[in-house]
Order: structure tokens, then C-alpha cells, then sequence
């Protein structure tokens, strides 16, 4: 099982602006449910909190109010329950790619050959097999993150949360990113929360996305492409596809105060 | 299109130029360089008035004499000895005072201020007081070299710890690594060019230490072959452990870069430098 909840989110901070202080309501009451197996995209405008709701899922910022749950159970801080990949690698560049996807494997305990063992599976799955003894200065930014998300999947968590994972990338590596996480979510039924700028990703990858807006979730729609999306390049030729990147567009451009739908 | 020269590409001929130019090992610079100015120096350094200054012909020979009698490996292992102590102990205090320092709020807050001012301190009038505590003999002069050196070290170890990118410290946090974990595996390997940086810094400034304890407490080593022959208006014997030292500093430096490139070869991956 592998299901996460934000309910009832809300963060608050106070900036020192001038002479005074504001307060900013980055998230306002933010709920909802990541099912187990599903891809759930969150996106919005820039500003909008989608990255504070998923570092509070992450557990690395907290909430002023509410409460985030894995499988049911309240969760405080970060958990190996949680896997997480950044947008930039984020690799220890003293280390190998082995030795970085054995970093997350030690620290949840691992020891001697079970952890070269699981390492280097992960590493076979992302197809960096052949580079597991390269420092990240001598991979390119592709392999960087595929390190990074080889070494969110070895602790096997319960969720994998991905933050604009691919935003860093050139926009051919990007799509090729984008397939390739298909396939992996294909193989391993990995629940995954992710955040992106980037409609055609939302669209081609999640199973529902939730639309954000001013700290408040807008809309939360199902996109209605059927699993396995198969060949990424004939989906985005298909009419759901164009269909449903149209009405997320349309919804990050309606005017503020058009009431939030659930679907 | 490119500008094509001779069947070759412009680019091409320039990097075929500058191929045979880097074909020049550096040592082979370093060296010409030096001996370009000893050159000069023994050519202008002849027509001085020998207790105004020396030149290198005659610093050898005054180095051959010392050195065949036995006092300069004498004086040498003397001063070498606090010299070693106070420089490792500046090491062991000064690299987890630093990481100590950068990483808690509490502690730069509290110990950061004495730090900063120590590394100001003008040791030179310190150095009686020193005497009063300590004596005249060892134990001086190897404070003396102990609080030249520990707080580059600890400057240079702060300041790394303070440079390290917060998005490394959330990969340790992410995966619910201890507080003493994220120190020690990504803190420290992070921090290592700095430290290295600092102690480099440090070599210099020890070993001015050291020659000052020996001027300012019992006159032994390369400090007493200095005084002595400065009082005697021997130029040139004064200029031999001047020169001792300067090369020793180039060793230990060269030393620091040896360990640097065994400890975290990383950096120089990174930064694009061919070790050599």
C-alpha cells in the first residue's frame, strides 16, 4: 500500500517587508489524496504553493495547520516511507553513483552485500548499469537525475515525490525523462505525487491532476488517457490529449475567483 | 562556414597550436623562473656592501658551512619540533571548532567573536605574556605557533561549512539521516576544499611563528642562526635559514597538495584541473 493525504494543509509565514511585516497564506486549507498506484500531478501558477505542498508532504518544511498521513497513519517530518527526487539531482558529487544510491540504502540501515546488491539493481533499472563508478560531474544531466530518482526508488518507499523533476532538462531529454518514468511506474506500481510547470507532462503522466491557484486548490480533473499510455509520442497526438491540455489551460488562465471543482 | 586554412579548420589549427604550447610541462616554467631571478640577483646582488645584503653564490657557500658542520640539520630539527606540535594541534582544534561553528547558530553566536578577534590578534605582543605563562622553553613556542595557525584553519573550516548548498543537507534530511550523520558524510567531504584552503594558509603563518618564538624567547634553531649572524653582520649566513624556511613552506605546501589530491580528488575533477 502506498497512499499519501494532505488534509485540511495550510502554511503560513511572516516576511519582514520594510519597516513592517506580511503575512503570506502560501497554502489555505489544501486537501487531498494520492491513491495507491496512481501518478497525481500538482501544478499552477508560480507562486501558487504547489512546491510548499509537496515539502510539506516531503516533511521538509511543516505545516502551520493540518495534518499529512501515509497510508492513514500521521506522519512528522521526513520518513523513509518517502522517497524523494529534487529538481537538480541534487547527487553527493564526492561520491559514485553507486556510492550515492547506497547513501539512501545506508541510512536506512543496510549493510555489506545486500546493499551493493540493491544499488546496483536500481542502477540496472534506470539503465545506468555501465555507469555505476561515474562522479556526477561525469554524467550528464539526464543520468544525473535518473541517479537521483534510482536512488528515491532503492528504499523502496511507499511514495515517490518528485519535485519538477525534469525542469532542469533540455526539452528532448525532458520527453525521453518523461517515458522512461512511465515504463518505471509501469514496473514497480510506484505511487507518485509530482510537481511540474509543464501542462504536456501533467497530461502525458498523471492519472489526475490537481490544479492550484493562489494557496488553494482550483480543480482537481482526471485525465482520461488509459494505462499503459503506451507510445508518448502517438498520445500527444490524440484528441484526449489535446482536449485535456486545453481545459488545464484554460483553467490556470480563468479569473481568479471562479469556484473551485472537484472531479 | 568555417574559415578552412589548409585543409584543416581554423579551430583545429589553433588547437593544434595550443597543444604544442601545453606540451611544456609547468615545472619546467617554475624552474626557469627562478633561475631566471637567482641570475639576476647574483648580477646585481655582487655590487651591494655585503652587510647591506647578499647574493646567492655567497649564500651557498655559507650554506655549505653550516650544513657541513652539522648546525643547520641541528637547528633545524630544534625548531621543527614545536613547530609540528603547534601546527597539528592548530589542525585537531581548529577543523571540528570550525565545523562546530558553521553548523549551530548557537555556537557561532557564541564562540565566533573570540574566533574572528583571535585571528587579529597581534601575537607578537602577546608573546611576553605567553613567556609568563609558559616559560621560555618548548611549551612557548609551540603555543605561539598553535594560535598563529588555528585560526586561519577555523576561519576557513566555518567558512566552508556556511558555503555548503542547503539543498545537500535536505538529500541527508530526506532520507532521515542523524544530525551527527549529515556532519560527518555530507558536511565534511563538502567542507574539505576549504579546509584544505585554510590549512595552506596556515603553513605560512606558522612558520612565521615559529621564527618569532625564537626570536622572543630562549634564541635556539633557525631563529638563533638568524639573530646571531644578523648581530655579526653576516649577511649571507642570515640569509640561509631565511631561505630554509621559504623552501620548506614550498615542500609542506606541495605536501598539502599530495594529501588534498589522495583525500578529495573530487575538487580537482570538478573544477577541471589535470592533476600532474
Amino acid at each position: 500500500m502506498g497512499e499519501v493525504s494532505l488534509i485540511d494543509v495550510s502554511k503560513r509565514f511572516v516576511l519582514r517587508v520594510g519597516n513592517g511585516a506580511q503575512t503570506v497564506h502560501a497554502l489555505s486549507r489544501v486537501s487531498f489524496t494520492v491513491r495507491d498506484g496512481e501518478i497525481v500531478s500538482l501544478i499552477g501558477p508560480s507562486g501558487c504553493g504547489k512546491t510548499t505542498a509537496l515539502r510539506i508532504a516531503m516533511g521538509l518544511e511543516s505545516a502551520t495547520a493540518g495534518r499529512v498521513t501515509v497510508d492513514g497513519r500521521d506522519v512528522k517530518g521526513c520518513g523513509h516511507d518517502r522517497g524523494m527526487v529534487f529538481q537538480h539531482a541534487e547527487l553527493l558529487p564526492w561520491l559514485t553513483a553507486m556510492q550515492n544510491v547506497m547513501f539512501g540504502l545506508e541510512m536506512k540501515g543496510m549493510r555489506g552485500g545486500a546493499l551493493r546488491a540493491t544499488a546496483e539493481k536500481y542502477l540496472d533499472l534506470v539503465g545506468l548499469g555501465a555507469s555505476k563508478d561515474r562522479r556526477p560531474h561525469q554524467l550528464s544531466g539526464g543520468m544525473q537525475q535518473r541517479v537521483g530518482i534510482a536512488r528515491a526508488l532503492a528504499i523502496d518507499p511507499k511514495v515517490l515525490l518528485m519535485d519538477e523533476p525534469f525542469g532542469a532538462l533540455d526539452a528532448q531529454t525532458r520527453e525521453a525523462m518523461q517515458e522512461e518514468l512511465l515504463q518505471i511506474h509501469a514496473r514497480t506500481r510506484k505511487t507518485i505525487l509530482f510537481v511540474t510547470h509543464d501542462l504536456d507532462e501533467a497530461v502525458l503522466i498523471a492519472d489526475r491532476i490537481v490544479i492550484m491557484r493562489n494557496g488553494r486548490i482550483q480543480e482537481i480533473l482526471q485525465v482520461p488517457l488509459p494505462r499503459p499510455r503506451g507510445d508518448p509520442g502517438a498520445v500527444r497526438g490524440t484528441r484526449e490529449f489535446a482536449d485535456t491540455r486545453y481545459h488545464v489551460w484554460k483553467a490556470l488562465h480563468a479569473a481568479p475567483d471562479t469556484p473551485p471543482t472537484m472531479h | 562556414m568555417a574559415h578552412i586554412v589548409d585543409g584543416k579548420t581554423e579551430a583545429q589549427s589553433a588547437d593544434a597550436a595550443g597543444a604544442a604550447r601545453r606540451s611544456v610541462p609547468r615545472w619546467i616554467v617554475t624552474l626557469s623562473s627562478v633561475t631566471v631571478l637567482i641570475l639576476l640577483w647574483e648580477w646585481f646582488g655582487r655590487d651591494i656592501n655585503p652587510v647591506f645584503g647578499s647574493y646567492p653564490s655567497a649564500i651557498a657557500v655559507a650554506f655549505w658551512e653550516l650544513a657541513q658542520s652539522g648546525k643547520l640539520a641541528a637547528a633545524m630539527l630544534e625548531s621543527l619540533q614545536p613547530f609540528a606540535a603547534g601546527y597539528g594541534l592548530a589542525i585537531v582544534f581548529g577543523v571540528p571548532l570550525g565545523l562546530v561553528i558553521g553548523r549551530y547558530r548557537v555556537a557561532e553566536a557564541a564562540l565566533g567573536i573570540y574566533v574572528t578577534a583571535g585571528y587579529a590578534m597581534p601575537l607578537v605582543a602577546l608573546v611576553p605574556l605567553l613567556v609568563l605563562w609558559l616559560g621560555l622553553g618548548f611549551a612557548v613556542k609551540a603555543a605561539v605557533v598553535f594560535l598563529m595557525s588555528a585560526f586561519p584553519i577555523c576561519i576557513n573550516t566555518w567558512l566552508g561549512v556556511t558555503a555548503v548548498p542547503k539543498s545537500l543537507i535536505e538529500v541527508g534530511r530526506s532520507f532521515v539521516a542523524p544530525d551527527a550523520v549529515i556532519l560527518r558524510r555530507i558536511v565534511l567531504p563538502a567542507t574539505l576544499p576549504y579546509i584544505m584552503a585554510g590549512i595552506r594558509l596556515a603553513v605560512g603563518r606558522a612558520v612565521v611563528a615559529m621564527v618569532i618564538a625564537e626570536f622572543f624567547t630562549t634564541i635556539s634553531g633557525l631563529g638563533a642562526i638568524i639573530i646571531n649572524s644578523a648581530n655579526n653582520f653576516d649577511t649571507a649566513t642570515m640569509f640561509v635559514p631565511i631561505v630554509v624556511l621559504m623552501v620548506m613552506a614550498i615542500g609542506l605546501n606541495g605536501l598539502i597538495g599530495l594529501v588534498e589530491r589522495r583525500v578529495a580528488p573530487w575538487q580537482a575533477e570538478i573544477a577541471g584541473r589535470e592533476p600532474e
